[in-house]
C-alpha cells in the first residue's frame, strides 16, 4: 500500500520531463501534461481521502456532534481542494491574475458556507449575555 | 482496481506527450513546405484531442471530490 509514494514521485518526475521536452515546441500541450499529471496525482490519493473522511465522520457521530457542522467543514475542504487545483493550473499557464481570482472566489464561497454557523455562534453569545 | 486505474492514467500522460511531439514535427514539416494554414489546423486538432482526454480526467476528479466532501 505504501508503494504508492514511489508511483507518485515517478509519475511526477516523468511528467515534468515530458512537459520540459514539449515546452520548447508546443507550450500549450506541455500545460496539458501538467494538468493531467496533477489530476492523476490527486486521483491517486482520493482513496486515502475517503478513509480519512470516514474516520472524521465516525468520530463526529461518536461525539454526538451536529452533522451539519461537520458537513460544512468538509465542504470547505472540498472547495479549497478544487479551487487550489484550478488556481495552480492557471498559475502554470502564466495567468497569475486569473489564479488569484479563482482563489478569491473559492474564499468567498467558503465564507458564504460558514455564515450560518457564525450567525448561530452570535445568537448563542446573545443568549448568554441577556 | 486502483492499480489498473493508475496504469491507465499514466498512459494518458504518455499519449499527450506523443501527440505533442507528433504535432510539433508535423508543424515543422508543414511550415517547411509552406503550408502555414494547414499547420495551424494540425495544432488546433492536437489541442482539441488532448483537451478531450484531459477534460474527462478532470471531470472524474471533480466528481470524486464532490462525492467525498458531500458537495452537492
Amino acid at each position: 500500500m505504501e508503494i504508492e509514494v514511489f508511483q507518485l514521485v515517478g509519475l511526477g518526475i516523468i511528467a515534468a520531463i515530458l512537459a520540459l521536452v514539449l515546452k520548447q515546441h508546443k507550450a500549450e500541450l506541455s500545460l496539458f501534461i501538467a494538468i493531467a499529471a496533477g489530476a492523476i496525482i490527486l486521483l491517486m490519493v482520493t482513496g486515502r481521502l475517503v478513509a480519512i473522511v470516514t474516520v472524521l465522520d465516525d468520530m463526529a457521530r461518536r461525539a454526538n456532534l451536529d452533522q451539519s457542522h461537520l458537513s460544512v467543514v468538509l465542504k470547505a475542504i472540498g472547495i479549497a481542494y478544487i479551487s487550489e487545483f484550478g488556481a495552480q493550473v492557471c498559475k502554470d499557464a502564466g495567468e497569475n491574475s486569473i489564479a488569484s481570482k479563482i482563489e478569491l472566489g473559492g474564499k468567498i464561497i467558503i465564507l458564504s458556507l460558514t455564515i450560518p454557523i457564525l450567525v448561530g455562534l452570535i445568537e448563542v453569545i446573545l443568549q448568554v449575555l441577556t | 482496481m486502483t492499480e489498473v486505474c493508475i496504469a491507465m492514467s499514466v498512459d494518458i500522460i504518455f499519449k499527450i506527450a506523443a501527440i505533442g511531439i507528433l504535432v510539433s514535427v508535423l508543424n515543422h514539416v508543414l511550415n517547411r513546405a509552406g503550408r502555414e494554414e494547414i499547420s495551424m489546423m494540425v495544432t488546433l486538432a492536437g489541442i482539441v484531442v488532448v483537451l478531450l482526454m484531459v477534460i474527462d480526467m478532470i471531470s472524474r476528479l471533480f466528481n470524486n471530490v464532490k462525492s467525498i466532501f458531500q458537495l452537492y
